[in-house]
């Protein structure tokens, strides 16, 4: 009996207590499920487990640089800031055994959840974006870990809600992204979606008469920050450095170096001292940010690259005829131009929302300050151009970027309280559905316990009702918000689509 | 042979049209390792690989790099994929 106890208690803590093979083990039955070969089966299986030890690698690196930023932040304005990375709050996140089980396996079920889902109701997206399958997971099992929730209960509801944000954030959005794509069978999956429809009737607001962001001419020179490594190093350097020069201002180097070191910082013993050794080390660190998030997306890379086309796989077989809800760079071919002017505004906007922080902050609002992260700017802020340049041309893509700036700078502010589980890191997840979805979650299991779990499984059904009315209300029907679009090919594109066959 | 498929993070769109090549690439009857990139690294990676997919935006910033590029604008258009790839094996 004691040998028998002895063995359960190995698996428990030695295989599934350890989050990397319990990554490798859902993998492993996402590609026999998809009836793979057992060289395929295996290989896929050490991969997105050796994808999780390097996500682990990444993240001790960016936690490592986050420890001076945030006490630049501190030591510049007096308040906590937060820069929000979803990389690198997802590897903080599992970096705690607990949750990171948990993800795992309400990652697991809640796609497999959201195509029973999908073969069940109106709503037949198949969400293909596995970072952000990941990401949500994430955000719901810290929420509702922060809540107290039960283990099982936590993986469950998590779960439901996964599948739930799958399909219904592709349906609310198909009206605007048919006016994008000009009618085309593809949906939108990714989980700034809040920002796009925003943008886009933002876009219809302020854009009447507005010409089209493609008929002008766009400086070369700024598509280099379309590579999110350089992009975030550059962004990072900027703010390191700005910090560190307002620290010094307001009460010298030499104070200032030591409350960062105070803060936990080991990196400075090195260097020359003085305020130059100063920024030096600074804008090493903000460097050290950079690669290391390239790292966690090497990581994460690693794991997806088995994952999802097992998943795709399956979705094939199981819901014939569904749509693909793809990543949100599927909509840049089709305004090129839309996505650097939204990418810029989106930023405006971000700092718009952080002098409101600040403004705020202290004196009403117990929230930290938020500074723009670049790769969900990029991104999201790109993605609102393309809908506000579908509704409403140049105008529409400007205001579009600068409401998704301003919306997951100021909702951002408001998810980290709720996440509090996991103590104050110095980041947060950076788009729109993750905040707005995580903070509702959050509230409803702060109630009471297990109960709360029973309020947010009612308000995931009540999400269904409403898109699967709305998907048999506008999308069936054929609204497209300011009428039909003229049907714009992506650039240099000569066939129409034919799905995925 | 060695096909690298790029996109800007390496996360969806790269992955999406890895999965179309995997598709096209079975129905000409074509043996190929499929990797995914993002543009930070594609570059690097690019001296393995004898065929590059990715998007037209994108293709620019690859530069000079020795394999051939292929840009899809229809990522779910497996048409396309399948004529272009015929066209760039031959």
């Amino acid at each position: 009996m004691d040998q028998l106890n002895y063995v359960i208690n190995w698996i428990a803590k030695d295989i599934f207590g350890v989050p990397a093979y319990l990554v490798g083990l859902m993998t492993m039955i996402a590609l026999i499920a998809s009836r793979k070969g057992a060289g395929e089966v295996v290989g896929g299986a050490l991969k997105a487990t050796l994808g999780f030890i390097i996500l682990g690698i990444g993240a001790g690196a960016v936690i490592g640089a986050l420890t001076p930023l945030g006490a630049l932040i501190t030591g510049a304005f007096g308040v906590e800031g937060v820069v929000p990375t979803n990389e690198a709050i997802t590897a903080i996140a599992n970096g705690i055994p607990d949750v990171a089980q948990n993800v795992a396996f309400a990652m697991f079920i809640g796609v497999i959840g959201s195509l029973v889902i999908a073969r069940l109701t109106p709503l037949r997206y198949v969400f293909l974006t596995g970072h952000h399958m990941l990401f949500m997971a994430t955000v719901l099992t810290v929420v509702l870990y922060n809540a107290k929730v039960d283990s099982a209960v936590q993986i469950i509801v998590a779960a439901f809600g996964l599948a739930t944000m799958m399909v219904i954030m592709p349906a609310f959005s198909m009206p605007w992204m048919k006016k994008v794509t000009g009618n085309q069978p593809v949906a939108m999956g990714h989980f700034g979606t809040l920002g796009y429809i925003a943008a886009g009737m933002t876009g219809q607001v302020v854009g009447r008469g507005s010409r089209s962001t493609e008929e002008m001419q766009f400086p070369q020179g700024l598509r280099f920050l379309r590579d999110p490594m350089v992009g975030t190093a550059v962004a990072m350097i900027f703010i390191y450095l700005l910090l560190t020069i307002i620290f010094t201002l307001r009460i010298g180097e030499a104070a200032a170096l030591e409350a960062v070191v105070a803060a936990g910082f080991a990196g400075a013993a090195g260097a020359a001292g003085g305020l130059l050794g100063f920024l030096t080390t600074m804008f090493n660190q903000a460097l050290v940010f950079g690669g290391g998030v390239a790292v966690i997306l090497l990581g994460v890379r690693t794991i997806l690259g088995e994952i999802v086309p097992a998943f795709a796989g399956i979705a094939e077989r199981v819901i014939p005829g569904a749509v693909p809800a793809l990543d949100c760079p599927v909509s840049f071919p089709y305004a090129p131009n839309a996505v650097l002017v939204g990418f810029l505004a989106s930023v405006v906007g971000g700092l718009v929302g952080f002098g409101i922080l600040w403004a705020g902050v202290g004196a009403w609002l117990v929230v930290p300050l938020i500074l723009p992260g670049m790769i969900p700017h990029f991104f999201t802020g790109g993605t609102a151009g393309v809908f506000g340049n579908a509704t409403g041309g140049r105008r529409g893509a400007v205001a579009g970027g600068f409401v998704n700036g301003l919306i997951i700078t100021l909702f951002a502010a408001f998810l980290v309280p709720v996440m509090s589980a996991i103590g104050f890191q110095g980041t947060t997840f950076g788009d729109a559905d993750f905040q707005w979805f995580g903070f509702v979650v959050g509230n409803i299991a702060r109630i009471e316990g297990n109960v709360a779990a029973v309020g947010v499984a009612v308000l995931c059904v009540v999400l269904l009702v409403v898109a699967s009315w709305f998907q048999k209300r506008y999308v069936d029907t054929g609204w497209v918000p300011g009428g039909q679009p003229t049907p714009t090919p992506p650039t240099g594109s000569e066939q129409p689509a034919h799905g995925v066959a | 042979m060695k096909i690298l498929a790029v996109c800007g993070m390496g996360l969806g769109t790269g992955l999406l049209l890895r999965m179309q090549a995997e598709k096209a690439l079975r129905e000409l009857g074509i043996q190929a390792d499929l990797e995914v990139a993002d543009i930070g690294t594609a570059r690097a990676l690019a001296s393995s690989a004898d065929l590059i997919l990715t998007s037209e935006e994108l293709a620019p910033q690859l530069g000079q790099v020795k394999p051939k590029i292929v840009t899809i604008s229809n990522f779910i258009d497996l048409r396309e994929m399948v004529t272009k790839l015929r066209a760039a094996m031959e």
